[in-house]
């Protein structure tokens, strides 16, 4: 439901040079058939989907999404495609990976898919992350179904040298998404619950705080939590760091044509429209608002 | 190999299939080569500088969806300057489609928007609200339909294809009080007024209350109204509503549009339009229609006998 974007955030990515007239055109964004080969749950509420797919599918990037045209579970009809934040790529095994929680009509027709069956995947869609190769320490602070949109840039940041904390926050620990996903990258994980009660924002910044003096925190990513993203922007002023937030909010083409996903983003004192679709879902953490 | 070329007014069209205003921007060139389009046709653009609507802009709906974007626009600076460059490089004819609340500001947006070179249609989308008459849409009434066309045809000589709505009783009069007027085109139509409640809270499930209604669900509803228009005016009929698939367009041309726009099947597959227009090449094919301009108006109202119907549906 989210994606993110580099730093620059909010301005429509350069149209591929193959895509002009005269050139040979070729897609960037398509449509296809995947095949699903999993699609189970991995905890009591969310589930794992992995399909095969070709390109241009697999130049997905973290942060990016997917639109999803999810079959139709009895009685009701989605028409529209289900925006779906990237888990996981891997262009060598030709799959991509989602992480799902039911919560309506488009995600019940998922979970009704089985192996083999066909789900037709739009993609990849938007601005992901950029990872500055100046970084040596990158965190990641992530709520609920935003951890999903954060896993795969423990791969990308350990690929480019990078060190990765994780912050992730969830009602219970059974619901903290992804900790063996980031430990397997070699990410230091460390989850707060509500539960527990570390999950509020004091607590947080506390953390936060302590690994900015260790000088383990060279920019903030973070997606799931209007609470703690605020805390970040606070710290990215007093500390002067980058960061990067993916955003939500409501799709319906995925493409930029519509303009049903404006969000408001205050851009050097200024307040302005972007489209959480094509301008992002990855936005600068200091022009987002909350 | 069909024809596949049309003819409105005094331009000739590669083929008869290109976007509605609103679902169409820079963002589709990567999905689908835009040299292919019949035409191109922007978003509606205003003088004043517009916001949009609150959210919820969008809901969904069986066969469809609700919305009320409240048409955006960031005035004809920035778009003479940020988005006609990205049409330029192009031989598809690039209709511009614009909007105003007043007769007098429809005919200088087009007086103004003349004298830009690489625009080749203007598309007045009067299905807005008219503040001159209380909010209604000039559309609704011949009378205020007449006096806007005739505003806008004095203001420019480029094509003028007037885009009407569906919300009034009095279509056919409207369609010909448009022609009279000097309209070159008619686009028919536009989205159908609705609504809808969400359950779980009550409250209305667009922040404008109420929106407007596209996709497959309406187009039995506009196909009617296109064959209405098409009785009562010799102008070339641009159908919208609902198409999605090569035989949706089919069916229109039938009915008597010469060329079709699609919307909102964009939104749920983003090459839609490359798929109608390589289907219509294969419709007409498959029963030996040599130009896809024959299908215009070619419904048959009288009775036919079984084997004058083979042309029609081969056996397959």
């Amino acid at each position: 439901m989210h994606a993110e974007e580099p730093a620059m955030g909010g301005h429509a990515p350069p149209i591929p040079d193959s895509t002009l007239p005269g050139g040979e055109w070729s897609a960037a964004i398509a449509a296809e058939l995947a095949e699903v080969l999993a699609n189970t749950a991995i905890n009591t509420e969310y589930r794992h989907l992995v399909v095969k797919c070709g390109r241009p599918a697999l130049d997905a990037v973290p942060g990016q999404f997917f639109q999803l045209l999810c079959p139709q579970p009895a009685g009701e009809q989605p028409y529209l495609r289900r925006p779906m934040s990237l888990y996981g790529v891997d262009p060598d095994a030709g799959t991509v990976e989602f992480l799902y929680k039911i919560a309506g009509a488009g995600t019940r027709g998922l979970a009704m898919l089985h192996p083999g069956d066909r789900l037709d995947i739009m993609g990849p869609l938007g601005v992901g992350f950029s990872l500055d190769p100046a970084w040596k320490h990158i965190v990641a602070v992530g709520r609920g179904a935003g951890l999903a949109t954060l896993a795969p840039l423990a791969k990308a940041a350990r690929a480019k040298g990078m060190h990765v904390t994780a912050i992730f926050s969830a009602r219970r620990p059974d619901l903290v998404l992804s900790v063996e996903l980031f430990q397997s990258q070699g990410a230091t994980v460390i989850p707060v619950t509500d539960t527990e009660r570390t999950s509020g924002p004091a607590h947080v910044e506390r953390l936060l705080r302590g690994l900015i003096a260790e000088q383990r925190c060279d920019a903030f990513f973070t997606c799931g939590s209007s609470r703690l993203m605020r805390v970040q922007q606070r710290l990215a002023t007093e500390f002067g760091l980058r960061g990067q937030v993916a955003m939500e909010q409501q799709m319906a083409c995925g493409i930029g044509l519509c303009f049903c996903c404006v969000r408001d983003f205050n851009v050097k004192g200024e307040i302005v429209h972007r489209r959480v679709c094509w301008d992002g879902p990855v936005f600068d953490i200091l022009e987002a608002i909350p | 190999m069909t024809d596949l070329s049309v003819r409105i007014g005094s331009l000739t069209l590669a083929n008869p299939v290109m976007p509605a205003s609103g679902t169409f921007a820079e963002g589709l060139e990567r999905v689908m080569d835009f040299s292919r389009l019949g035409a191109f046709v922007t978003k509606t653009i205003t003088r004043e500088l517009r916001t949009g609507n609150p959210l919820p802009r969008v809901v969904e709906r069986p066969g469809g969806l609700i919305n009320a974007i409240g048409i955006p626009s960031k005035g004809v600076p920035y778009f003479v300057e940020h988005t006609l460059p990205h049409y330029a490089p192009y031989s598809v004819p690039l209709v511009v489609s614009i909007s105003a609340p007043t007769a007098e500001g429809f005919a200088s947006l087009a007086a103004e928007l003349s004298a830009v070179p690489g625009i080749a249609v203007i598309e007045a989308n009067i299905s807005c609200p008219n503040i001159e008459e209380d909010g209604k849409a000039f559309a609704m009434r011949a009378g205020s339909t007449e006096a806007v066309v005739r505003a806008l045809r004095a203001a420019t000589k480029l094509p003028l294809w007037v885009k009407l709505t569906p919300n009034t009783g009095d279509l056919p009069e409207v369609a010909a009080a448009a022609e009279l007027a000097g309209a070159d085109a008619l686009v028919v139509a536009n989205t159908i007024l609705a609504m809808a409640i969400d359950l779980n809270t009550f409250q209305p499930s667009l922040g404008n209350v109420m929106g407007g209604l596209s996709g497959p669900a309406i187009k039995p509803i506009v196909l009617r109204q296109v064959y209405q228009c098409a009785r009562v005016v010799k102008l070339p009929i641009i159908g919208c509503g609902g198409i999605a698939t090569a035989d949706d367009a089919a069916e229109y041309m039938l009915a008597g549009a010469t060329a079709v726009q699609v919307g909102t099947a964009t939104f749920v597959q983003p090459a839609a339009m490359i798929s109608v227009i390589d289907g219509l090449a294969k419709f007409c094919e498959r029963r030996d229609i040599a130009r896809v301009s024959d299908l215009v108006g070619a419904v048959r109202n009288e009775e036919t006998d079984e084997a004058d119907l083979e042309w029609v549906a081969p056996p397959q």
